[in-house]
């Protein structure tokens, strides 16, 4: 329990942190971004948007601490301002309406990933030298060092474009209604194959690798030759001995991998021009719409620290020491 | 990018108990020339097992063949003003020519030469990956050792710092951060240390903290030797090898990273590096018109470079941690038919 709450506490540190960065952020660039904007966009507004906008964004001639109380108040009730580029909706409802479609490839590619690096290490580790361990590695690693858009251009330009397998952009067609028929849903299956095959592939190499290396450790202990000894099936050592133990580790990263693949996720929405927050933080960031990109830093640094947090808490319970601790 | 940041990141603590190979010369050779007889002791004990380590590195297969990778793009950079003298972006040839005997790799939608672009790209790219990696290394070298050699409160402010900066998301706040900075080289390199930093400097203080609690640091303590020598000289030689790993891994995400922010268009768009050659091809809609030769080469160098540094430090590892290296020898022994096709096929791939 005390475990949970320090880590509890972390994570409200960390994001308060980034609440505050976005707060400076505005207040303290040099070229006075802000006033830019507003020179761009002034005449569609309405006055007291403009206003509301003002004092989001440091345009604001109240002392800096009352400035700061107050953001942090908005921050509290999710007043986030709304968005320039699709004026005149709120930055919240933007959000809302993309964030669903990056939970989806972000969570399929991480799981996907995860289960598959994982085996692969598994089995690498327990037939050490063997064919899985000594080619695929190296393979791996070397995928591992293209960049992730990249990838994704090259499997958008040869499966998307040039062969015609998968569609080459958004989530789904234009000429499908968004139902909860098989229809729409094996549409967007076919939409999300490119982007998530992309960021498996640039992922996999790490958790095969560090799952390996774990489990080779753990091959070594003596319970395991005391398991072999007793004439355990080597199925039920591989599993129920060496890779549970093992497997600690791997947790750890998962949670601190959902960083990266938000990240990851990012870039390869671009190049799909798939409708999740990534993609709208581009669209944001072109069209100097600083209420949205803000707001959608925020949403990702959230999700990622609670998710960081849910994995603590399978920690718990899988690792008795630091429930005894 | 993220591909650079994901695999440092889960690879570090599979590479923190790598031993001290490469570096050990480096940081040997740096600390050594200056300071002159006073360090000879520790020196002389240092010097004799690193001497054999570059032995051991320059006899490593790995090792060799990612500094040829390296040094070959190294070259390339420096010689680009020779090889192509004029302006890379000039417009030479019609627009999205295929490559033929003129143009090797042929020309972009707007008629530039893509072997130019490449090559000149290296410049900025190379440039960037560099500076990062040896600021974010520097910082978390200094912010590593501050928390292992006072320990206490400044200890605990540190960790807080580097903990909250690894777990909010880099790619996100590289993109808030330059989007309200004025674009430009100096900017990218700036976010990309903000964001970087951390990494390396979690991987040092727990390694700095382990050789704080050696004996000889104490005594250096009870003889009153001065906190920025202790730090500098005592502990920072000893680990010489760590601060290569995390040199490596910064270069390799300096490099990954930039090319990201430039993909999305957040660099400056004027100047020529891979990552902006990446983005023009996607502006011009190259995939598109399946002009496949305007963004293969950019991204291939990119990957190639990484792959190289990787080579080497997977290399320091396999020097410097015997463990990885009896259990390598054994292997080989024993099945020598499949330890070699891996070699080949790595080549081939390469």
């Amino acid at each position: 329990m005390r475990f949970i709450l320090r880590r509890l506490g972390f994570y409200l540190i960390a994001f308060w942190v980034s609440i505050t960065l976005n707060f400076l952020l505005p207040r303290f660039m040099p070229g006075d971004p802000v006033s830019r904007m507003f020179a761009r966009t002034q005449d569609r507004m309405q006055p007291e948007q403009i206003e509301a906008l003002r004092k989001l964004l440091g345009v604001d001639s109240r002392p800096i601490w009352e400035q700061y109380a107050d953001y942090l108040h908005n921050m509290a009730t999710g007043q986030m301002g709304v968005s320039i580029s699709r004026f005149p909706t709120p930055v919240t409802e933007v959000i809302a309406s993309q964030v669903g479609w990056t939970l989806l490839l972000g969570g399929t590619a991480l799981v996907i990933a995860a289960v598959v690096g994982n085996l692969l290490g598994i089995l690498a580790a327990w037939r050490r030298g063997g064919a899985i361990d000594s080619a695929l590695p190296p393979f791996l690693i070397f995928i591992g060092s293209f960049p992730y858009f990249w990838l994704a251009m090259g499997a958008l330009y040869l499966f998307g474009v040039t062969l015609g397998w998968f569609p080459i952009r958004h989530a789904f067609s234009d000429t499908i209604e968004p139902s909860f028929s098989w229809d729409f849903m094996s549409d967007v299956g076919m939409h999300l194959v490119l982007p998530a095959l992309t960021i498996v592939l640039v992922s996999l190499g790490g958790w095969m690798l560090g799952m390996r290396n774990t489990m080779i450790a753990t091959n070594a202990e003596d319970y395991i030759t005391m398991a072999e000894a007793k004439g355990l099936r080597p199925g039920r050592i591989m599993f129920r001995y060496a890779a549970r133990n093992a497997m600690l580790p791997s947790v750890t990263s998962f949670g601190m991998s959902l960083g990266f693949v938000v990240g990851g996720a990012l870039l390869t929405e671009v190049v799909f021009a798939y409708p999740g927050v990534g993609y709208q933080l581009l669209n944001a960031v072109q069209g100097l719409d600083y209420p949205l990109m803000q707001g959608l830093f925020l949403t990702i640094t959230a999700a990622v620290l609670l998710a960081n947090f849910l994995v603590d808490i399978l920690y718990v319970r899988l690792d008795p020491r630091v429930r005894a601790s | 990018m993220t591909s650079s940041i994901a695999t440092t990141a889960s690879t570090v603590p599979g590479e923190t108990p790598a031993g001290g190979g490469l570096s050990g010369t480096v940081a040997g050779n740096a600390a050594g020339t200056p300071d002159g007889g006073t360090g000879l002791p520790p020196g002389a004990s240092v010097r004799r097992p690193s001497r054999s380590l570059l032995h051991g590195l320059l006899t490593n297969k790995k090792a060799m063949t990612g500094a040829a990778i390296l040094f070959v793009f190294i070259a390339l950079a420096l010689l680009a003003p020779v090889l192509y003298p004029d302006n890379p972006s000039k417009i030479t040839g019609m627009a999205s020519q295929e490559p033929d005997a003129e143009f090797w790799l042929g020309t972009t939608a707007k008629g530039q030469d893509v072997l130019a672009l490449t090559i000149h790209g290296a410049r900025s790219s190379l440039l960037v990956g560099l500076t990062v990696g040896f600021a974010s290394t520097f910082i978390g070298i200094l912010v590593g050792l501050a928390s292992a050699y006072f320990g206490k409160f400044i200890d605990e402010a540190l960790s807080l710092a580097t903990n909250v900066f690894l777990l909010l998301p880099g790619l996100p706040l590289l993109v808030i951060l330059a989007a309200f900075l004025p674009p430009g080289l100096g900017t990218v390199i700036l976010v990309l240390v903000v964001t970087g930093w951390a990494g390396s400097a979690r991987v040092l203080r727990s390694q700095a903290l382990s050789i704080r609690s050696k004996d000889f640091v104490a005594a250096a303590v009870v003889t009153g030797e001065r906190p920025l020598r202790i730090m500098f000289r005592e502990i920072l030689p000893n680990m010489a090898s760590i601060v290569m790993g995390t040199l490596l891994a910064c270069i390799i995400y300096g490099i990954g990273a930039q090319a990201g922010l430039e993909f999305l268009g957040l660099g400056d768009v004027s100047t020529v590096s891979w990552g902006n050659n990446l983005y023009w091809a996607g502006n011009e809609g190259a995939l598109l018109t399946g002009s496949w030769w305007v963004f293969v080469p950019s991204g291939l160098c990119i990957a190639l470079v990484a792959f190289s540094l990787s080579l080497i430090n997977y290399a320091v590892d396999e020097v410097t941690n015997p463990r990885l290296r009896k259990i390598k020898k054994a292997r080989a022994a024993l099945k020598k038919p499949t330890t070699k096709p891996a070699a080949t096929g790595k080549r081939a791939s390469a």
